[in-house]
Order: C-alpha cells, then sequence, then structure tokens
C-alpha cells in the first residue's frame, strides 16, 4: 500500500479539490480519508454512503461532585489550563479548557474529582464509487483533533489494508492535526497558490514535512493568477530540489464542480480537470517507488 | 473592544478582513492586530516592518537520575504518553507532553524538576502610526498552538482595540482565540464548502457565547444559499466583497485593498461599526 497525503499549509488552496480527482483518477484500488477532521469537506464531492459510524472518545474530562467538595481550591490551584472556575460557591470544571491531565484528581484531599470518557465525535466509515472513505465529525469547539486524525488513519489500515493506495485529505496549518496526519505517510502533496501567503505557508509545512520521513512534491493551484509568484515558488522548489509536479489554472469550473458535489475531473474537459490529469501522470511514477514489499 | 476574525474553512480571506480592517481603523485610534494563527502566520507580511522577538518557552520534565528509582509513577500517570520508564533510564517525548506538571506532583523521590523549552516566539512590531502587530509564530515540528495563542493574547491584554486573526478550523486552537472576544467576524465564500465550515464557526462562537456577523468574500452574485443559512440563524451579512482579479492580486502580492483602493476604507469602517454594534455597542 503506497500511503498519500494532500496538505498545504495555507487553508484553502485546493486540497480537497485536488484529492477528489485523483481518488477518481489515480489506477487500482483505494481507501480514502478525510483527516480534515475539524471541517471535514471530502464527503460533499464523493456522495458517499454511510456503512457505519463509531464514537470518537477523545481524552477524558474531570469531573467535580459537589456532595464531596470540601471547596479547599487545591484543584484550582494546581490546574494549569485554568479549566478549575469558582462559581458562587462550587467548583466547576470546564470542558472547553480541560485538556485531561488529572491531577486535579490527583491534589484533590476528598477524591471528589473523577476522570470520565466524554464523546467528542464520531468516525464514519462509508462506500464511495472509489471505494472506502474514513471521515469524522469533531463536536465543535472539542479539542483532540490529533487524537482524532490518528483514529481515522487506524481505522482506515485497519479496515482495507489490501488496497494499492492510501488517499487522505489533510488538515491546513503546521501543528497537532498536520503531524499525526504526515506520520507514517509516504508521499505529500502540497498544495500551494501564488501568493506570499501561500509560498510563506508551503515553506513552513516542508520544514515540518522533512521532520518525518515523506517524500515531498508540491502543485501549484490557481497558478495563472499571480505569475510573478508563481515563478518564484517554481525557483524556490527547484534550489529545494523539490519536484514541482502539477499547476492547475484557474478554472470557474472547479466552483462549479464543487457546487454539483463532484470531482472537477468528472465533469470533462475543463483547463483545472485537464491539468489535474497531467498532475496525476506525473504523480505515478513518484508512487512507485514506494510500493511497499510487505504488501 | 476585542474582535475575532475566524472563518472555519481555510483560505477564505481572514487574514484579509483583519489586516485592512486594522490598516483603515489605525488612521483615526490605536490598533492592536494578533495574528493567531501561529501555524501559519501570515500577517506580518501585508505590514512588514522590523519586531522584537520574545520566546515562548513552556514547562516540560526533567529527572534527576541519581534521584530517580525507576518506580515507574510518573510514566503511569501521564495521561499523554510523555513519558515511558524503563527498567534503568525514563523516556520522555516532549512532542507528547501538555506541560500539566502531574509527573512532577506524583514523583515520591522529588527528582522531577521543570525547565523550559521553546515552543515557538512572539514577534511585536509597530508597521504604522497607531498601529501594533503582535505575531504568535508556533516551531517547525512542534505540535502545541495553543501556549503561543495565549502569550500572544496576553500581550495584547492592556490595548483597548484588539483585532485576533484566527486559525481555520473549530477546535483547541480557534477556541483559544475566540475565548473572552467580544464579538467576531466569520469571514465565508459561497460555495458548498464555504457554507458547511460556516456552520460549524457559526456553531463555536455558539457555544462560546460570541456574538457572530458573517463577510461573504470572493463572491460571484451566486450567494443565495449562504444568505438564506444567516437568514435562518439570525446572523447579519456585515459585508459582501466581490470576487475580481484584480483584488486577488492585490492581496495575493501582499498589499492591502484598502491601501490600493483607498475606497474600501470606507466599508471596512462600516462594518467596524456593525462589530462594535454586535458586541453592544462596545468600542
Amino acid at each position: 500500500m503506497i500511503r498519500l497525503a494532500v496538505i498545504s499549509g495555507k487553508g484553502g488552496t485546493g486540497k480537497t479539490m485536488i484529492t477528489a480527482a485523483l481518488a477518481q483518477l489515480l489506477p487500482g484500488s483505494l481507501v480514502l480519508a478525510d483527516c480534515d477532521v475539524d471541517a471535514a469537506n471530502l464527503e460533499l464531492l464523493l456522495d458517499p454512503k454511510l456503512i457505519r459510524t463509531e464514537p470518537f472518545m477523545g481524552m477524558k474530562s474531570a469531573v467535580i461532585d459537589p456532595t464531596l467538595c470540601v471547596q479547599c481550591g487545591e484543584c484550582k490551584e494546581h490546574c494549569r489550563f485554568a479549566a478549575v472556575e469558582r462559581d458562587m460557591d462550587a467548583y466547576r470544571v470546564s470542558l472547553l479548557r480541560c485538556e485531561g491531565c488529572a491531577v486535579c484528581a490527583y491534589v484533590c484531599p476528598v477524591t471528589a474529582i473523577t476522570m470520565q470518557p466524554r464523546q467528542t465525535g464520531e468516525i464514519k466509515y462509508s462506500d464511495t464509487r472509489r471505494g472506502h472513505l474514513v471521515h469524522a465529525r469533531l463536536v465543535p469547539g472539542a479539542g483532540n483533533s490529533g487524537l482524532l486524525v490518528h483514529a481515522v488513519k487506524k481505522m482506515a489500515l485497519e479496515c482495507d489494508r489490501d488496497r494499492d493506495y492510501f488517499l487522505i485529505d489533510g488538515p491546513p496549518g503546521t501543528g497537532c492535526p498536520l503531524i499525526s496526519t504526515i506520520s507514517g505517510v509516504d508521499v505529500v502533496l502540497v498544495v500551494t497558490e501564488p501568493s506570499v501567503s501561500g509560498l510563506h505557508d508551503l515553506k513552513r509545512v516542508v520544514a515540518v514535512c522533512r521532520q518525518f520521513r515523506p517524500r515531498i512534491l508540491v502543485a501549484i493551484n490557481r497558478f495563472d493568477l499571480e505569475h510573478a509568484l508563481t515563478e518564484t515558488i517554481q525557483l524556490w522548489c527547484s534550489e529545494e530540489s523539490i519536484p514541482l509536479i502539477g499547476k492547475i489554472p484557474f478554472d470557474p469550473a472547479v466552483i462549479e464542480s464543487v457546487r454539483n458535489g463532484v470531482p472537477v475531473t468528472q465533469a470533462g474537459t475543463s483547463p483545472a480537470a485537464q491539468a489535474i490529469q497531467i498532475l496525476e501522470s506525473k504523480l505515478e511514477p513518484e508512487l512507485r517507488h514506494y510500493r511497499d514489499p510487505r504488501g | 473592544m476585542r474582535l475575532a476574525v475566524a472563518s472555519g474553512k481555510g483560505g477564505t480571506g481572514k487574514s484579509m478582513v483583519a489586516a485592512n480592517l486594522a490598516f483603515t481603523l489605525s488612521w483615526t485610534e490605536p490598533v492592536t492586530l494578533v495574528d493567531c494563527d501561529v501555524e501559519e502566520p501570515n500577517l506580518h507580511l501585508f505590514f512588514p516592518a522590523p519586531a522584537i522577538t520574545t520566546d515562548v518557552t513552556v514547562p516540560v520534565p526533567f529527572v534527576d537520575e541519581t534521584l530517580c528509582d525507576n518506580c515507574g509513577r510518573c510514566g503511569e500517570f501521564c495521561q499523554y504518553g510523555a513519558i515511558t520508564v524503563l527498567r534503568n533510564r525514563v523516556l520522555f517525548f516532549p512532542e507528547l507532553c501538555h506541560s500539566c506538571g502531574g509527573c512532577r506532583i506524583v514523583c515520591p523521590r522529588g527528582a522531577i524538576h521543570e525547565q523550559q523549552k521553546r515552543i515557538g516566539i512572539i514577534a511585536t512590531s509597530a508597521p504604522r502610526n497607531n498601529l501594533k502587530l503582535i505575531s504568535g509564530m508556533l516551531d517547525a515540528g512542534n505540535p502545541h498552538a495553543v501556549p503561543i495563542i495565549k502569550a500572544a493574547k496576553e500581550q495584547a491584554a492592556p490595548d483597548s482595540l484588539v483585532i485576533c486573526d484566527t486559525a481555520p478550523g473549530t477546535s483547541c486552537p480557534v477556541i483559544e482565540t475566540l475565548d473572552g472576544c467580544d464579538t467576531c467576524i466569520l469571514v465565508t465564500e459561497s460555495t458548498p464548502f464555504g457554507l458547511h465550515d460556516l456552520q460549524l464557526a457559526v456553531d463555536v462562537a455558539d457555544r462560546l457565547g460570541v456574538p457572530a456577523g458573517i463577510v461573504i468574500n470572493r463572491s460571484d452574485g451566486k450567494d443565495q444559499k449562504t444568505l438564506e443559512f444567516c437568514t435562518d440563524h439570525d446572523l447579519e451579512v456585515m459585508m459582501t466583497i466581490p470576487f475580481e482579479r484584480e483584488i486577488a492580486a492585490i492581496q495575493s502580492r501582499g498589499d492591502l485593498l484598502c491601501r490600493q483602493k483607498p475606497e474600501w476604507q470606507k466599508a471596512f469602517f462600516a462594518l467596524f461599526l456593525k462589530c462594535s454594534t454586535l458586541a453592544g455597542g462596545q468600542r
């Protein structure tokens, strides 16, 4: 199985659009995962049929039993996350701030605090025309998105280990969910755009990827909106020996296909669809190196 | 007033709205702009200026091997799996540590001390008269954005008008930024992705009790579904920015719409007045 993650650093550069198109174009069998668990959008392009859902239990949270609490304030004093609040005469734990460290439960002299499991999301296992899709929904405002990313990838690998490709739509950023996404993948495709922000964020996310093991490839989306910056990105990639494998033009057909809920490559021969076909043809030989002999 | 610019979906134009708003307001009053998208901070690109940087550090455990008897309590206690105790040594994984201090408390031999570890920086600059920019920047490869956001917001605490640019998404970094804000602008675009993620962002603002208003960016006129959603949820569309190649190009070059096309300043000032109404009349 070859594991490929589509990431970007900067949000909104076209990760999901390209992931959906690659799902359609890559030959062989696939399992797909949407690791942008905060705001999962891949399902909007792949028309998934839900097979089953599983609850996602994040970190446990502290709960104070008011009938046992003697209001000594030890919990509040020791909490580093300012999660214990004093409300009139009662102490309470803010579920938004609690990081589940259990220090309060340890220091409580009357064992009034217990750590309780809490469902903070759900993991969905669905069928699409191109294979199974594992996606998730994080309760808005819940933490632990990195843990949920890990759980999504785990389910995909456990259920569909025998597929040729594991294709991942990644999250923006460089923090916890991104690191969880790229750990253990063979190849990352970084989708950028010709803007100073796009280039800046490309450099940052590449710096993070280099601390892990994947091979790094780059594609520039909407490259014709700012030719000078496209050239700057191209130059930077060649200086850094990062293969630039695709340049996709600005094309209203992309927004149209998103509005229709289909990959842009399904709609036919728009300029963007053609450019992604070329990208895919350059991607395939890059991936072949990584065919895992263990299967 | 404390104002956050957020979105759910990435790349809708949060930084663009935050930067133009701060630029416009700084003609008449002191503004502090805080870049809380610490994983991919961009505001400094629109306001290049020399900056003073300070390190952001978090406490992490340090085990004194002369005192440690490898009893394993710290490893059992750590909820994040950051400590593994072997027969004759203690392994520590700093990227998993949340700096809760629990290991130090549970150690029966007092063998664990804490030392400060750098996870990023805060860069402060004064790119314009009346404008202060505070950028939180997470070091590459570090997963913990929240302490940097906390530090950046703390640095802006004494200031009276603060605009925070938020990371995309709906989890910890977004909550940390929105927490304590008087109002927030949610920037969206009129695609199914934009609308889907707007719904999530509205939910987060709701849960935190922060009143929200909407800005539609890159509108191609097909905004009907977004407008319907806003009407149904009693959300005001405070501003609509059309999709124009010229506006996109100004932004791409790292320039500001309000600098290149000053006529937009009026619209951004009107946006600010609407936010201040949302915040209960605060300025």
